[in-house]
């Protein structure tokens, strides 16, 4: 229809002046400037700016006026009548009329919403106190100016993209700053933990703390905020408050209206809500079920919109693809679309530990479905162009990551691209180490191995990433003298051996699992299930105490502290100290097997009586009423130790040479508990006899009558070994000394899985030997090593378990009895 | 009165939030008919797969959850998430069942979980 010139103007009234308000009527004025009479209502008592640019006027990095979008003069030349400050309360649908607080009446022929969305508020006491702000429009971002003229210590709850702009702000106008986040990792949402990583460590180095998996239980303060206390007790001390917790669209207006309000205000793909002469457009909208929060999907609807208003015909509307960008100067990041973690098969990930870079490309199908950049964030644009179209890369694969400028070149082989590089080219970006130092140090020294070019340049002695290239070059160099044996990668996921990975975990300081992979050049983006659990354990063995354990890198058994069998059920082990138990104990599992119907109650080969068929559901109570008699958990599942199983000894035996059963009693006291890289077990035998069967155990102790003969690497299970003699003690306590040691020894050498006997061969005996036995110094530095993650550690896993830790491990998510059934027809 | 399930897409079933179930874990969700797990990965995806291996009925609620995939905490078969397929040399599948997210919570087609 085309508009009649003299016909009187259709009245378009917008509720709101942001940032889809102002786009709307650009997009309307460029179609048809003269179609409507336009009146706007913005409660903010301003014109239409930019709101994503706040961050860079709170940080000082740009002013007001520079953020502008429309000015006075745009109001008045484009004649539309923008009544500032003036919020809207009530919608009359049927008199066609919106009514302000003001008391103002103002007819409409046609009506649009745009409120935007409100910052939502945690219900926590004190969240009303004055210096608690939330960020959303230019008001916030003075009150936050106000307070930083004062200094003093601001608190940021939220640790999404607009809690880091804020805190990075606030850190630039002099305030001391803290974020604190409830889950793990930064803008979960968006990034992977990997970069998550990379975020924090840039958020931290500008000074601004960073609290993750933080509650905040409640804002404590007189007559304005003084504290924040969180809910695992901690109190920080705030002079300003800033809620950056999310965004809840502003649906209240329509839902007085009575509009179809869902989440956000229903529209159809024409932006027209359930009443034909209202429209609503922006984050107050919920269209084909999703809400949005950034501006891209809002420009989209705002094309739609205003070429609808303009009564041209158009193809409605279909959902936006949005990505993310963080407007932090100095942090470089991107992420779009799903990122699931994926695995090798269906990711592309390049990491440059030394430049700080983590790029990560999702595929499916040999499309792009996600990426996460950090640190160079050039390609973005491309990958998501990609990813819209959901093009076929199949034929670019191989050189995806490495960006646009590298496509239509030939596909790169990783070793002939090593040998065709010119002498000048770096090698090991950490240590400057170029081809041709190499090459020159492995003919002019005869090295041969990846550890001698290592110590004599220094390249990939530092994360470690070059490895590959190196080893091409020992190889290129040496030719068929270079053999590569002995050097076998922890997994697919890196190029590094277990003892490098342990060697740079400690170096470098590495506490979390995205940290190593990080720093470590990890080929994957999250692992696999067989690295997962080894840095698991050798993150906990570094830093015990420290190092918060992954449950979701354990194996069931470990997770749930008890066997899984072939039927699902679990098998329980308490321990018997050194084998010894009593009357009231033997009484308190019987009633235990009793109580929950136990199927069989077997004695172990190791000392002890394992409750076979245990459902998974009761091992909560079954812990409880062991717990209850004085049981503990034997932990008969553990990469750690198991059992230590003793003989009569002295006390009883005729031929005794010591107290053989109360050494072993000590010794399971003082080690049990203890994460080791695979199982450990002990015996002690009272004489040479052996009853205990010592001289097969990881660790077996031969008692004589001048003192202790303590044995290490004995086997019986897959593969049987006789164990070798460590040394010969004279008293229990240097027995016990001298084991600990040994067992730290191993804790902090062995790689994951790697039982003691094979350790020791590895390692070789003499040289534990000269450890153990002959370095005072060393043995006692390793006892305190073992003494301090033993203090880590002792906790009874079922105790815990019985007063409801992890109970998601034993309950299910929802139990469905009635199936809804409908008649057949 | 011959009562039968009839396909439909209306039998959402909410089973919980999904905060409810680890990143990277498995929670259970018992039916007359069967036990299904649900799995949440760590970017919050969920799927949903009969709790039984095609290997030995081993429960795969209970392993290790990597990427879209989780290995079988009785034999390590390693199983797809989204179609239950083992993948590898190991040939089997797990039933998959429709699964979905809303508003942070989980729903579970019942009108599939339930069928026969
Ligand atoms: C219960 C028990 C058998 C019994 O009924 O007596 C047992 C049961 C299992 N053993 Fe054992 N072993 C038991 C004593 C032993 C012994 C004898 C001993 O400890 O004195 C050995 C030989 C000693 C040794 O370890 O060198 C033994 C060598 C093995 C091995 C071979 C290890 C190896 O490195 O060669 C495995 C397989 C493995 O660990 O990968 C294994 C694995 C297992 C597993 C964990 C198999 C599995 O993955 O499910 C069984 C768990 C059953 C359960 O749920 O409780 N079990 N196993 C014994 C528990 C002892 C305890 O009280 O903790
Ligand atoms: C600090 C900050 C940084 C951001 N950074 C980015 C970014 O980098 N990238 C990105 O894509 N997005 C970003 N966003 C989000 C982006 O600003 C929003 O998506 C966008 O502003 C939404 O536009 P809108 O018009 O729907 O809502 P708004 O821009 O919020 O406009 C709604 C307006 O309606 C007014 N109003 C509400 N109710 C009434 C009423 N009853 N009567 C009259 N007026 C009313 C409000 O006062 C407000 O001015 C950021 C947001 C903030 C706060
Ligand atoms: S010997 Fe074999 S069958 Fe017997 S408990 Fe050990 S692992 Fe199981
Ligand atoms: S039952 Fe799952 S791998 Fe055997």
């Amino acid at each position: 229809m085309l508009d009649q010139p003299n016909a009187k103007k259709q009245k378009l009234v917008i509720l709101g002046n942001g940032m889809a308000a102002g786009r709307v009527m650009d997009e309307l004025f460029a179609r048809a400037p003269d179609r409507y009479d336009v009146v706007v209502f913005g409660a903010e008592p301003r014109v239409n700016y930019d709101r994503i640019m706040l961050s860079p006027v709170l940080s000082g990095e740009k002013a007001y006026d520079d953020i502008l979008i429309h000015t006075d003069e745009w109001y008045a030349t484009n004649k539309v009548d923008l009544r500032r400050g003036e919020l809207v309360v009530a919608i009359d649908r049927v008199a066609k009329t919106v009514t302000t607080q003001s008391g103002a009446v103002e007819a409409y022929d046609t009506l649009i919403i745009a409120t935007g969305s409100k910052p939502i508020l945690i219900p926590v006491p004190g969240a009303e106190l004055p210096g608690v702000v939330t960020y959303r429009d230019l008001d916030d971002v003075n009150l936050m100016l106000d307070a930083a003229g004062k200094g003093g210590h601001a608190v940021v709850i939220g640790g999404g993209l607009l809690g880091l702009e804020a805190a990075a702000g606030l850190a630039m106008r002099g305030m001391t700053t803290t974020v604190v986040h409830l889950m793990p990792t930064l803008m979960e949402r968006q990034l992977d933990p990997n970069a998550a990583y990379l975020l924090q460590k840039a958020i931290e180095a500008r000074g601004i703390e960073v609290l993750t998996g933080a509650n905040t239980a409640a804002i404590l303060g007189d007559t304005c905020v003084e504290s924040v206390r969180l809910d695992d007790g901690r109190t920080l001390t705030a002079d300003l408050v800033v809620m950056a917790v999310g965004i809840r669209p502003n649906t209240a207006l329509a839902k007085l209206a009575d509009l179809n309000v869902k989440r956000g205000i229903v529209v159809d793909d024409h932006l027209r809500t359930s009443d034909d002469n209202i429209y609503a457009v922006g984050e107050c909208v919920e269209h084909r079920g999703q809400c949005y929060g950034l501006v891209a999907p809002l420009y989209d609807m705002a094309k739609t919109l205003a070429a609808t208003l303009a009564g041209e015909t158009v193809d409605g509307y279909i959902g936006s693809t949005t990505s993310t960008k963080l407007k932090v100067t100095g942090v470089d990041l991107f992420s779009a679309g799903d990122f699931a973690e994926g695995d090798v098969k269906d990711e592309i990930v390049l990491r440059d530990p030394a430049r700080g870079i983590y790029k990560r490309v999702v595929l499916r199908d040999d499309r792009i479905i996600g990426a996460v950049l950090y640190g160079d964030t050039a390609d973005g644009s491309w990958y998501f162009d990609l990813l819209k179209k959901n093009a076929d890369i199949g034929a670019m694969r191989n050189a995806l990551i490495l960006g646009q400028a590298y496509q239509g070149g030939v596909a790169l082989d990783p070793v002939a691209a090593v040998a065709a590089l010119s002498d000048d080219a770096e090698i090991c970006g950490c240590n400057g180490v170029c081809k041709g130092a190499i090459t020159q140090a492995i003919t002019a020294h005869g090295l041969t191995t990846l550890d001698d070019v290592r110590a004599r340049t220094k390249a990939s002695a530092s994360c470690g990433q070059c490895t590959a290239k190196v080893e091409s070059l020992l190889a290129a160099t040496l030719g068929d003298n270079y053999s590569a044996a002995g050097r076998k990668p922890m997994c697919k996921c890196t190029d590094l051996t277990h003892s490098e990975v342990r060697g740079f975990i400690l170096s470098k300081e590495l506490k979390s699992v995205p940290a190593v992979m990080q720093e470590l050049a990890w080929k994957t983006s999250c692992g696999c299930p067989s690295c997962r659990p080894a840095l698991n354990y050798y993150l906990l063995c570094a830093w015990p105490g420290e190092y918060a354990d992954d449950a979701q890198s354990r194996y069931i058994n470990e997770r749930v502290h008890a066997n899984i069998q072939k039927d699902g059920t679990f098998s329980v082990v308490p321990r018997m100290w050194g084998g010894l138990t009593t009357p009231d104990e033997l009484r308190a599992i019987a009633d235990v097997a009793d109580r929950f119907k136990i199927p069989t109650v077997k004695v172990t080969g190791g000392q002890r009586i394992d409750l076979l068929g245990v459902r998974k559901e009761d091992l909560p109570a079954v812990w409880a009423q062991l717990n209850s008699a004085g049981l503990v958990s034997g932990a008969a599942y553990a990469k750690g130790l198991r059992t230590v199983k003793t003989c009569v000894g002295s006390e009883w035996c005729r031929f005794g040479t010591q107290d053989s059963t109360g050494l072993g009693v000590k010794l399971e006291r003082f080690m049990c508990g203890s994460w080791a890289p695979a199982k450990v077990k002990l015996g002690v035998s009272g004489c040479p006899r052996n009853c205990a069967e010592s001289t097969v155990k990881d660790i077996g102790v031969i008692c004589v009558e001048s003192g202790y003969d303590i044995h290490i690497a004995g086997a019986a299970g897959l593969h049987v070994r006789q164990t070798d003699l460590l040394g010969h003690v004279d008293t229990e306590d240097e027995a016990i000394e001298y084991i600990a040691a040994f067992m730290q020894m191993y804790r902090e050498e062995a790689g994951y899985l790697e039982r003691v006997w094979k350790w020791v061969e590895n390692a070789g005996l003499d040289k534990v030997r000269a450890a153990i036995m002959d370095d005072a110094d060393n043995r006692r530095a390793l006892l305190a090593r073992f003494e301090k993650s033993q203090r880590a550690v002792r906790r009874d896993p079922w105790a815990e378990r019985a007063a409801g830790r992890e109970q998601h491990e034993f309950t299910p998510l929802a139990t469905l009895n009635s199936i809804i059934a409908v008649p057949a027809e | 009165m011959n009562m039968t399930m009839v396909p439909s897409n209306d039998f959402w079933f909410d089973v919980g939030p999904l905060r409810a179930i680890p990143q990277r874990g498995a929670r259970t969700v018992k039916t007359p008919r069967r036990e299904i797990a649900v799995f949440r990965t760590a970017s919050d995806e969920v799927f949903a797969l009969e709790n039984r291996c095609p290997h030995k009925g081993g429960p795969l609620s209970e392993g290790i959850v990597h990427g879209r995939k989780v290995a079988c905490p009785l034999h390590n078969w390693i199983i797809n998430l989204d179609d239950g397929e083992a993948s590898g040399a190991d040939k089997g599948c797990a039933r998959s069942f429709p699964v979905k997210l809303e508003n942070g919570r989980i729903y579970l087609n019942m009108s599939v979980a339930a069928a026969p």
